[in-house]
């Protein structure tokens, strides 16, 4: 229960082993709410099969894969209609996935919260570098105005729409997108009691 | 000496330069710059336990038009550092800047793009202190050698020491006790006292 397992290695640079992604859905019947849920956005959604990639449930959570044409209208539905009602947008983020098999690396996830209902939903757009455009959902929910900026700022996923949209965090003529996988860590050599040690990315193991 | 001696108690004299430098360190109001979490344990240093008052510092100007030294609490990141720049810029001489904390010394435990590796790469630094944060006691402390620093400059610059070995306020007291111990005197005290073997300095 306590002490350190394996080398204590913290930095994160360490090999970490990701699980590569759910290409399929999951198989029906989902369990618990997410069938009523899903049910209800295919009576509601007209195009359903064309707008929702595939479905995964994982560990409790259900995530849509959604076309990104479609996010911004298919907020607009998740928030109004009365047996979904998503009022409360958490945030959205970026994720990058190098080795992504069908050459879309950067994906945009939204997650929604539903206080009425009491559930979460995820929602995944998955963009390509050489064309990262997804429509905003600003004009849905006004409090991802931040979020996108940073997902922006950090990813380079532009959103169409969005009444400003800047760097948040990084001064304004940053060059580069820094959380991609592929972005250096920019750490410096540090000198201590008479030893250089390198940035954590580029330390060797010392198990 | 011997002016000193003809006139009435209470009166004393100093050079202009002595005067001038404590005054500066009496009175010396900080810009208040608190970035992060060191900025917690400079407002810890306002309080009454870890008073500041008592070195005359308690008003923390937030405008630096009117501020004496600038004590840059806190991680500085890429975005900042001209913000840092121009409060520094807008600030009177003579000015001083205390970089309290790793992060502002060094970068600290943040070693990446984002954070500036040592805020003496925008402003020139005059003390650095360690600590993550460091004690409000660690802070009054380098405050206090900051007043040393102060007060040796000469009357329109700087003292460069980069050692406090430089400094004659941080000598140790040291009492001669050779005669009592019945040790010869010849040569000179050499403190700290060589190990055996070493050659002495």
């Amino acid at each position: 229960m306590f002490g350190a397992s394996g080398f204590g290695d913290t930095s994160g640079f360490g090999g970490l082993a990701v699980r590569p992604q759910q290409l399929e859905s999951t198989p029906k019947p989902y369990g618990e709410w997410f069938d009523e849920a899903t049910g209800a956005l295919e009576e509601t959604l007209p195009n359903f099969g064309d707008v929702i990639e595939r479905v995964v449930v994982h560990r409790g959570e259900l995530t849509l894969f959604v076309k990104r044409e479609a996010i911004a209208d298919l907020c607009q539905l998740l928030r109004d209609d009365p047996r979904l009602r998503f009022e409360h947008f958490s945030g959205v983020s970026g994720v990058d996935y190098p080795n992504d098999p069908t050459g879309r690396r950067l994906h945009a996830v939204y997650h929604l919260l539903s206080m009425t209902n009491r559930r979460r939903l995820r929602l995944e757009v998955s963009v390509s570098d050489a064309d990262p455009h997804v429509p905003s959902v600003t004009g849905v929910y006004p409090g991802a105005n931040w979020h996108e900026r940073e997902t922006y700022d950090f990813f380079g996923i532009v959103f169409d729409g969005h009444p400003g949209l800047t760097r948040i965090e990084m001064p304004d003529d940053w060059p580069g997108h820094p959380q991609r996988k592929d972005y250096p860590l920019g750490g410096v050599p540090v000198e201590y009691k008479g030893a250089t040690i390198p940035p954590p990315d580029e330390r060797r193991s010392y198990a | 000496m011997g002016l000193e001696e003809k006139l009435p108690s209470g009166v004393l004299t100093t050079t202009v330069a002595t005067m001038l430098n404590i005054a500066r360190k009496n009175s010396l109001w900080p810009a208040q710059f608190g970035l992060a979490c060191c900025a917690i344990e400079m407002m810890a240093v306002g309080g009454p336990r870890f008073d500041i008052a008592r070195f005359g510092m308690e008003r923390f100007s937030a405008t630096p038009r009117q501020a004496d030294l600038m004590i840059v609490a806190g991680r500085v990141s890429q975005k900042m550092a001209p913000v840092l720049r121009q409060i520094y810029d807008q600030m009177p001489e003579p000015k001083w800047v205390l970089a309290m904390g790793v992060c502002s010394s060094s970068g600290g435990m943040f070693n990446n793009y984002a954070i500036v590796q040592g805020v003496d790469h925008v402003v020139p630094v005059d003390m650095y202190l360690p600590g993550c944060p460091p004690r409000p006691e660690m802070l009054l402390d380098a405050i206090l050698k900051l007043h040393d620093k102060i007060k040796a400059a000469p009357i329109n610059g700087k003292v460069e020491w980069t050692t406090l070995d430089e400094s004659p306020y941080e000598k140790p007291i040291v009492r001669d006790t050779r005669i009592s111990k019945g040790l010869p005197v010849d040569q000179p005290l050499v403190f700290p006292a060589p190990l055996p073997g070493e050659r002495p300095a």
